[in-house]
């Protein structure tokens, strides 16, 4: 929802980044306030994922130019985890696999660290335990997950049900999914959709990315914005996905590139 | 290597063999004399043997012994904290010497069908028949010094029998404390499964004190046909020790062992288990893990010797090597002519904590018959950076997440301890070692 005085959450300026030498974000402008529901929108390797690893602070991604605040802070003065702490959370679009830590341990050290943060209680085990599983019925999700290592041999609906587990546990200022879609079924997606709805609030930001416009039926987005080769090139209301959706990512591209050479 | 002529060194570390008493068994009395002439002829393995290649033990021949004093001020409670719940057995040692007050009572073990007794007990005479063959006998002395030395001193040690179809499900723990630096123990294990029997034996060397001493255990395990056998092997030694570690296994028919044996202790460790498949579809599972840092070397020397038909062996071996430790695992893995349907699979895998740690790993297969399935593979690795930054980007610092995560490939194996106490324990030592360093 789009609040008139709300303030700015994110702001990005120009940011450039390359991955082994390859520039692939070049020059990316975006600014997401508290209320606010974002959908990034663009076809594969035009870079979505890229930005939202730079975003998590992934050392893989260089930074080459350009600016990133988050809450007034120059987000490249934090670690990751420090990141994660102040409330930007990324829900990965290949979840990692770690056999040997059990979810439920991982869960509970993430939930807590971040608990300490704010300066709350931390959760022992047996509390912790009837904490997520309340959290787990939202998502319709299996108590079982809980022992089993983290997002080891899950199938890859149910890793993005517990990347929005995750999500659900530490309530983050800003939220980015990353294909979060992709491999759930019809039922699956309505459930997580579902979930992240009930997270949203109006003091919190969700950026979507995404390649259909399925999803956005179920978050509705304030903005959509449609990346390519490394940049924000068309940027427009919940409609552009629909047009997005019918007539194919082509002719933003070429509006882009008619305006650039007019 | 700094040379040391053997004998003078020999006599450092035989003194007080002869003031061991006589054992009423001629044969006992005869497998010591010969152990003592064999010890005598034998030299302390350099860098220039094969099978001691990365294991420089010339530190071993620098220290003083003296044979163990009595300890007579250990109380209760410096022991009772290494005891495990489900226990139903206990035998403790102290230095090497049999300690019958912190041990269970003969008679609970017979209430539980078993003979659990020390080696030098009167009630040993009474199995002299049963013992006789296998005392000695597997794990031979010929051309291995430290077993040589051990059987020399052949005197206190562990006696398990397990009759035939006896099954019981409460663990034998043996446990053996160093309380006194500078002295060489011997512990000695004994464990006869008769056929169809099943058992957990937990063999467990921990300390009281950080000094330099030597810990050189010799076990001999004996399975009938069909019996059972899970055996943990805990090294708890100080990591100013040296832990010279022999484990010698007999598998007839159908019989299966089971072991998980971990190093976390002593400053240089070698541990040598042998088992071999006599008999056919014998089936063995054997692994390993040894957590070391700053300066310690642990050494694994394993060797499945599949001699007969159908046997199953199953080996997963992990090292964690931080500072500037170092580790090395040979795993032997033979098929005999005429072991036809062997089924192996070896795997070795480590994990680098520090760019001065190191690991030496080598699988060695020699098969000698033509349909077998054998499978190895090592892999030597740092930490994964995909899996920290996932657990970086839920808020874990980076110590805590290094910590994790080196924790995890190391509950791999000790999940795989049958005795749910002990797991505990050693993953909270695992823990605590990992977030040491
Ligand atoms: N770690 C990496 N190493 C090399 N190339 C990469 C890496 N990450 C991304 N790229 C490249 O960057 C481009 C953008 O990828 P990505 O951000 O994953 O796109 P999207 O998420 O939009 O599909 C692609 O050409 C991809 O191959
Ligand atoms: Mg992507």
């Amino acid at each position: 929802m789009i609040h008139e005085d709300s303030k700015a959450l994110l702001e990005i300026r120009g940011l450039r980044a390359t991955v082994n030498g390859i520039e692939i974000l070049k020059g990316i402008d975006l600014t997401v306030r508290s209320g606010e529901v974002h959908a990034i929108m663009g076809t594969n390797g035009s870079g979505k994922s890229t930005l939202a690893k730079v975003l998590a602070g992934h050392n893989a991604y260089q930074v080459t130019g350009g600016s990133i605040t988050f809450e007034g802070n120059n987000l490249f003065d934090l670690e990751p985890e420090e990141r994660a702490r102040a409330g930007l959370f990324l829900a990965f679009q290949y979840p990692i696999e770690i056999p040997g830590v059990s979810n439920s341990h991982f869960l509970r050290l993430a939930y807590n660290t971040v608990q300490a943060q704010h300066g709350k209680d931390e959760l022992d085990p047996l509390e912790f335990e009837d904490f997520v599983r309340e959290k787990m019925k939202l998502l319709d999700m299996n108590p079982d997950f809980l022992d089993r290592g983290v997002n080891e041999g899950f199938s890859g609906g149910e890793k993005k049900r517990n990347e929005i587990l995750q999500m659900a546990l530490l309530e983050p200022r800003l939220a980015i999914l990353d294909e979060t879609d992709s491999g759930l079924d019809i039922d699956a997606l309505r459930i997580v959709t579902n979930g992240v709805n009930k997270l949203a609030t109006k003091d919190n930001a969700i950026i979507l990315v995404t390649h259909y416009q399925r999803m956005l039926n179920y978050i509705v987005p304030d903005f959509v914005h449609v990346m390519q080769a490394g940049r924000i090139i068309k940027t427009g209301g919940k409609e552009l996905a629909l047009d997005l959706e019918t007539r194919g990512y082509d002719w933003v591209g070429a509006e882009y590139h008619a305006a650039a050479e007019a | 290597m700094s040379m040391v002529t053997s004998n003078s060194y020999l006599e450092s570390l035989l003194q007080g063999q002869p003031q061991l008493p006589p054992s009423p068994l001629a044969w006992f009395n005869q497998l010591r004399a010969s152990a003592v002439d064999r010890a005598g002829m034998l030299k302390l393995p350099t860098t220039r043997d094969e099978d001691w290649r990365f294991t420089d033990i010339s530190p071993l021949a620098k220290l003083s012994f003296q044979p163990a004093r009595a300890v007579s001020t250990l109380q209760a409670p410096d022991v009772e904290r290494f005891y495990l719940d489900e226990a139903a057995i206990r035998l403790v040692f102290v230095d090497g010497a049999y300690m019958p007050q912190f041990s269970t009572q003969p008679n609970k073990a017979r209430d539980l069908g078993l003979t659990v007794t020390d080696l030098s007990s009167t009630a040993v005479s009474s199995h002299g028949a049963v013992i006789e063959p296998h005392l000695g006998r597997h794990a031979g002395f010929q051309d291995n010094l430290f077993a040589a030395l051990n059987t020399a001193f052949l005197h206190d040690g562990a006696l398990v029998i397990v009759p035939r179809n006896a099954v019981v499900d409460a663990p034998v723990h043996v446990l053996f404390i160093a309380t006194q630096p500078e002295v060489a123990s011997h512990p000695r294990c004994l464990l006869i499964a008769e056929s169809g029997s099943a058992v957990t034996i937990v063999e467990d060397y921990v300390t009281l004190q950080e000094g330099a001493y030597v810990t050189n255990a010799v076990t001999e395990f004996v399975l009938e046909g069909n019996a059972q056998v899970n055996h943990v092997r805990i090294q708890r030694d100080s990591t100013q020790a040296f832990h010279i570690g022999h484990c010698a296994v007999s598998l007839a028919h159908a019989s299966r062992y089971r072991s998980v044996s971990v190093a976390l202790g002593a400053r240089i460790s070698r541990y040598d288990l042998n088992a071999r498949l006599a008999a056919e579809g014998a089936e063995c599972a054997i692994d390993g893990l040894a957590l070391i840092s700053g300066r310690q070397l642990a050494d694994t020397h394993t060797c499945i010797d599949h001699a007969q038909p159908d046997g199953i062996s199953r080996q997963l071996h992990k090292c964690i090597v931080d500072g500037a430790a170092h580790a090395v695992f040979n795993g032997k893995i033979m098929v005999r002519p005429g072991a036809q349907r062997t089924d192996s699979t070896q795997s070795s895998r480590n994990l680098l904590l520090n760019a001065k740690a190191r690991v030496d790993t080598k699988p060695q297969l020699e098969i000698f018959a033509d349909d077998v399935k054998c499978a190895h593979g090592a892999t030597v690795g740092q930490l994964d950076i995909e899996e920290l930054f996932y657990l970086k980007s839920r808020g874990l610092s980076e110590l805590a997440a290094r910590n994790l995560l080196t924790y995890a490939f190391g509950a791999e194996i000790i999940d795989r301890i049958p005795v749910a106490s002990l797991k505990q324990r050693l993953e909270q030592t695992v823990f605590e070692q990992t977030k040491r360093s």
